[in-house]
């Protein structure tokens, strides 16, 4: 195990922000932290990289542990904070040698490492960090924290903000990054980018809501969802929710994703209870659930 | 101008230097349309979205903003749009009626107005228990559905929004896209700037800006079918990667 969090709770004066979270990462496991604003996931970063103690439990982190032995985490991880934290008025190259110094060790030792990442800042390697666009200020900020080349990696938030081609570009780093042995614990709001982790854990409220892989997490919902559309979309949900058979109605794009609290549903009674309203264009299709079904059932 | 458009952009222009950050974008919002004006870092769309709400003047070309000129009429623009943006703009030192008083003030309402408003408002957001504590105390969520309360506060025609449900846990975001539909649907006009892509889902049409121009524009249905793909982040990959 890369990672063990045991019963670990932390309270802020009024908020609990981790309320007894148990779970572990396997080394070389690629897991996602998956949960909105104010879920409680920097807090678990920042007493997994021992900047802040937990009130309760305990946790470890490539077999070292967070309170007794956080001098060797810290030479053992890689940690990306949510905010951009590098130094603004120092170039690119300046910022990334000041790291490997820090850690006593010079960016040609670990090169390789950071190889593919740097090759695609290094046109601007005299540039401010302050004055990089925010796909190149992130990719810095990884090339930094792994310069060391730590065993764990955290990385908090790492696509927030950023555009989907720089997202999808950085899973594909993340990936690569994991073929060469480092455990990855990463976290976003992002429901979508789930599915390309290997294990993920719902939070939501300094809860876990469930941990498995993505593909058994959608396995798991209990319902059959259907999607259903009509020609005008705030008539179609107020219907919906005011039908009284309904277990679900979230919003879905352009469609509305409904489950049903019968267990004989005929997707036909509903057509003509969505008729009776005054909707035409009437669609009601099965469809299958995706991560952020999960989460909403979960979190209900 | 057509009767039923509330945004009019012909041949839109900005030019830093000899750079085009907007290169000649054109086209129309209805009223109660949900618009979704996206791109990538860099595109061009916060340049854009200057010029329309009167805080950036074009280098040329045409644009009309609720019947109003962009070059002539910048400040009237300004008392008929709302704005929202992710990063949070209402104060978390005032309670939450203080924050409807104030904006109320800002936007010009009279003491009435704002009365019977603060009280509506509330009543429809279920804000009750908490209109006497301060904005800072409230979960991000709520605080999100009362910015874009507050934006609609003096019954703008077009309400501008930046990214306004990221980071929102789920359940909150279809309760804020539900606030959204029922603007819409009451004839406001929603125009939402983002690029995560599955805001895009629920917009009537969207436009992708790519290095400064609109190159796709269309429902988000028929951009899926027209770039065989099952979601919007797909039609954005295959054209801003090209």
């Amino acid at each position: 195990m890369s990672i063990i969090i045991s019963n670990i709770s932390k309270s802020y004066k009024k908020v609990n922000a981790l309320k007894n979270i148990s779970f572990d990462v396997k080394s070389g496991e690629l897991f996602g932290l998956i949960g909105p604003d104010g879920a409680g996931k920097t807090t678990l970063f920042r007493i997994l990289t021992t900047l802040l103690i937990a009130n309760e439990g305990s946790a470890k982190v490539a077999d070292f542990d967070v309170v007794s032995e956080y001098k060797s985490i810290r030479k053992s991880v890689g940690y990306m904070p949510g905010k951009f934290s590098l130094y603004q008025d120092l170039t690119v190259e300046e910022n990334l040698e000041f790291f490997a110094t820090i850690f006593g060790t010079t960016i040609d030792e670990n090169y390789d490492l950071i190889k593919d990442i740097y090759v695609q800042i290094e046109p601007f390697k005299n540039r401010r960090a302050g004055k990089l666009s925010g796909g190149m200020k992130q990719k810095l900020a990884l090339c930094c924290a792994l310069i060391h080349k730590p065993k764990v990696l955290f990385l908090d938030e790492p696509t927030t903000g950023v555009d989907p081609v720089s997202r999808k570009e950085f899973w594909e780093m993340l990936k690569r990054l994991q073929q060469k042995g480092i455990t990855i614990l990463v976290s976003t709001p992002y429901m979508d980018e789930a599915a390309l982790c290997d294990r993920i854990a719902l939070i939501q409220d300094g809860e876990i809501l469930e941990i498995d892989t993505p593909q058994a997490i959608v396995k798991h919902y209990p319902k059959q969802i259907y999607n259903v559309k009509a020609n005008k979309m705030y008539q179609l949900i107020n219907a919906l929710n005011d039908y009284k058979y309904n277990h679900s109605v979230y919003p879905f794009g352009e469609f509305v994703h409904y489950t049903d609290s019968r267990m004989d549903f005929n997707s036909k009674d509903l057509e003509v209870y969505l008729e009776s309203k005054n909707l035409s264009s009437i669609e009601i299709e099965e469809t299958k659930p995706t991560i952020e079904d999960t989460f909403m059932e979960l979190a209900k | 101008m057509n009767n039923n458009n509330v945004i009019e952009v012909q041949n839109l222009t900005k030019m830093f230097g000899d750079f085009t950050a907007v290169n000649a974008i054109s086209f129309e919002v209805e009223k109660g349309e949900i618009f979704g004006f996206l791109g990538a870092n860099g595109a061009g769309k916060t340049t854009a979205m200057k010029m329309l709400i009167g805080i950036s003047n074009p280098t040329s070309g045409k644009a009309n903003v609720a019947g109003l000129d962009v070059y002539k009429q910048a400040e009237d623009i300004k008392k008929n749009i709302g704005y929202m943006s992710q990063k949070f703009a209402l104060y978390d030192d005032l309670t939450v009626k203080e924050n409807i008083t104030f904006f109320g003030g800002i936007y010009g309402l009279s003491r009435k107005r704002i009365k019977e408003k603060s009280a509506t408002l509330i009543e429809e957001l279920g804000l009750e228990s908490v209109a006497k504590k301060l904005v800072g105390s409230l979960p991000l969520g709520w605080k999100q559905k009362l910015s874009f309360s507050v934006s609609l506060l003096h019954d703008p025609k077009i309400v501008f929004l930046d990214e306004p449900t990221g980071g929102v846990d789920p359940i909150t975001r279809r309760q804020f896209w539900e606030l959204i539909y029922k603007a819409a649907h009451q004839g406001t006009t929603v125009f939402v700037t983002t690029h995560y892509m599955d805001e895009a889902e629920y917009c009537d049409r969207v436009s992708i800006m790519v290095n400064g121009k609109i190159e796709a524009l269309d429902t988000p249905k028929k951009l899926k079918q027209q770039f065989n793909v099952t979601n919007m982040n797909d039609v954005f990959l295959k054209l801003a990667r090209g």
